[in-house]
């Protein structure tokens, strides 16, 4: 069986545009599990929280699953009650993106988050064993270590999620580069980062497109596209296919995966069809076959992403 | 007040020699291999080098600490294994880790042996760091640069173990073991083959005017004019654009070193039990003085006096230094 699921919004979109996107997700996507939560920047997570129990409700009522993320970064008072809040929660799944959230929830179950160093089979079974039963693995790991993780996952009973499609989230720092590039600091950043619903653009000194800046967080200007790899992943034991949320049409991008893990979509015609979706920035597929991050392998007809 | 422990880099046995000494009173260091997080050509030990290293150092009742502490890929975690096994028989007084199998095999295996919790474990938080110690017996945590020196004390005090924090060298903006700038530019990783910018794929090129571009990869990461000194391309202290901004800049930081001699006697204070000096990959010059400076104003503070530190600025990054996160929030 595959699910199709909905990475945490890593952005800082107002409370009404998430609870509007969220909406149209719960009726029209055919995605099976959503996270939910602020993982990037705890200054953003007020904004929200009081529309958790009716999001998490449409969601539900249209069928899918919700699982709360923790935050990827803890250090300040309010981060750790945060994460200690998050993890007293009973009646959601829980996604761990910080050690933190491991003290609290040891012997529960839980799902481990991609913020997670879980690069091998060990460390998965040692957190298997003290109650993690489904992991979203790091962006950076080559498909040869997926199997081999696949593999162990499969004889423990364990499942594993890998992210398709948005861009690959690649550093987390103390420092808002956001604030930073509008000469502000993070205490005093009065929310900057909310005019780049998709990330703010980093161009090298020679005109290339390089990253996307999200407060701490730094992803690839490229977008992740697995869609070619769909039958590969799903041949070594993926079960799980992230999509990370980002402005476009996220409906149409979770049919167009969904239709092409049910095959009845060419691996070709899906492709055209995302390509037609016109997101702002080639694809990449590099981290999967081992090389960098930001090429893309097989589609030499493409045009470079550099 | 009693000396913190001055943990000194060893990035080849010469050096190692050198930072003994020059005052250490630890020296850390790394096979030639992907189990280090200074995997670069020319540095490191191979296990003959490390068996007389151990003696020097132990001879000289100087500790040595063995950096294990990159994240082994599936289906290899062998190599990092025979690492610590190779250690242990050595008589390494610590090994470094941050992957949670590493610890896990030296809890078991080699439950004499201290263990101290890399940097690159990224643990932040007394909840992070509570949760190693229980699950391993991690006796020390090397902190994250992301911290002001209160925060540092208020950890001191709500943890079962010592603290080990950077006071001088690189000063790396990313939280470490959560970057794959590297790998997303050079298709080698950080956190799995120990590399930040390999040299390899490092270039300089001028052009007619006398510029200097640096490049990592195919990607351009600063260029200076003929008056500048062109850097080392490391991702985050490279300059671009963005539409916010008019010309370069640099987005996340500038090509500088962390200092934190004047602030020696506050983090004294704050609890730290040992202060960590970045730089395996430096010259035996560079161990030798910042070390020796390092000594002195350590056991200075500790006797209560004035700290009277050679000036280490010739020996920094872009000749430019910084407090970084320890002085002050405004640095975030």
């Amino acid at each position: 069986m595959t699910r199709l699921t909905l990475g945490p919004i890593l952005f800082h979109w107002p409370a009404q545009q998430k609870i509007d996107f969220y909406a149209k997700i719960a009726d029209e996507a055919p995605i099976d599990t959503v996270y939910l939560g602020e993982v990037i920047c705890s200054k953003r997570a007020p904004f929200f929280e009081q529309h958790y129990a009716k999001v998490t409700e449409r969601l539900e009522r249209g069928g899918k699953k919700v699982v709360f993320a923790s935050l990827a970064e803890v250090m300040l008072k309010r981060e750790r009650k945060m994460t200690e809040g998050l993890c007293d929660m009973q009646d959601h799944e829980i996604e761990v993106n910080d050690t933190s959230a491991l003290l609290h929830l040891s012997g529960r179950p839980h799902r481990i988050g991609p913020y997670m160093n879980v690069y091998n089979e060990e460390t998965m079974a040692y957190l298997a064993g003290r109650g993690a039963t489904h992991f979203s693995l790091p962006i950076e790991l080559p498909g040869k270590a997926v199997e081999v993780l696949c593999q162990h996952a499969a004889r423990l009973g364990l499942s594993i999620e890998v992210q398709v499609f948005g861009r690959a989230s690649l550093a987390l720092s103390a420092r808002c580069y956001h604030a930073r590039a509008h000469s502000r600091i993070k205490d005093n950043c009065q929310f900057v980062c909310e005019q780049d619903p998709d990330g703010m653009p980093l161009k090298t000194l020679s005109g290339q497109d390089f990253l996307a800046i999200n407060g701490i967080q730094t992803l690839s200007h490229t977008c992740l596209n697995l869609l070619a790899e769909l039958d590969q992943l799903t041949d070594v034991g993926v079960s799980d296919f992230r999509l990370v949320p980002h402005t476009q049409d996220m409906v149409g991008v979770a049919q167009i995966f969904r239709a092409a893990l049910d095959r009845e979509l060419s691996a070709e015609d899906a492709e055209n069809k995302l390509g037609a979706k016109q997101f702002p920035a080639p694809f990449s597929n590099g981290f999967w076959h081992g090389q960098p991050g930001h090429v893309r392998v097989g589609r030499s007809h493409d045009s470079p992403s550099i | 007040m009693t000396a913190p422990e001055l943990v000194c880099p060893a990035g080849t046995p010469a050096a190692l020699r050198t930072a003994v000494d020059a005052g250490a009173d630890a020296v850390y260091c790394g096979f030639q291999n992907a189990t280090n997080a200074r995997n670069f050509p020319g540095l490191n030990f191979s296990t003959a080098e490390l068996e007389k290293s151990v003696v020097y150092a132990h001879a000289h009742r100087t500790k040595v600490l063995l950096a294990v502490n990159t994240f082994p890929p599936a289906g290899q975690t062998s190599l990092w294994k025979d690492a610590v096994d190779t250690g242990a028989r050595l008589g390494v007084d610590a090994f470094i880790v941050a992957d949670i199998a590493v610890a896990q095999y030296i809890a078991l295996n080699h439950p004499d042996i201290r263990l101290h919790l890399s940097v690159q474990a990224a643990a932040s938080n007394p909840e992070s760091i509570k949760y190693y110690c229980r699950e391993f017996g991690v006796k020390r945590v090397v902190l994250p640069r992301i911290l002001t020196v209160p925060e540092i004390r208020a950890i001191a005090g709500e943890i079962p173990c010592e603290i080990e924090t950077f006071i001088f060298g690189n000063h790396g903006l990313m939280v470490e073991g959560r970057c794959s700038l590297t790998n997303y530019v050079t298709g080698l990783s950080t956190n799995l083959d120990g590399v930040c910018s390999p040299a390899a794929q490092v270039e300089y090129t001028q052009d007619v005017s006398g510029n200097t571009s640096t490049r990592l990869g195919a990607f351009t990461i600063d260029c200076v004019s003929c008056a500048e000194t062109a850097g080392y391309p490391t991702i985050c202290k490279g300059r671009y654009t963005t539409p916010a901004r008019d010309g370069g800049y640099y987005a996340f930081e500038e090509p500088i070193s962390l200092n934190l001699a004047s602030m020696l006697p506050e983090l004294m204070a704050a609890g730290v039990n040992a202060l960590k000096i970045e730089g395996r990959q430096r010259s035996r010059a560079y161990v030798k003085k910042v070390v020796s400076a390092f000594r002195q104003a350590v056991d200075q503070v500790a006797q209560g006096k004035e700290v009277q530190l050679a000036n280490l600025l010739s020996l920094t990054e872009g000749q430019k230094e910084t407090q970084g996160a320890f002085k002050s929030k405004t640095w975030r």
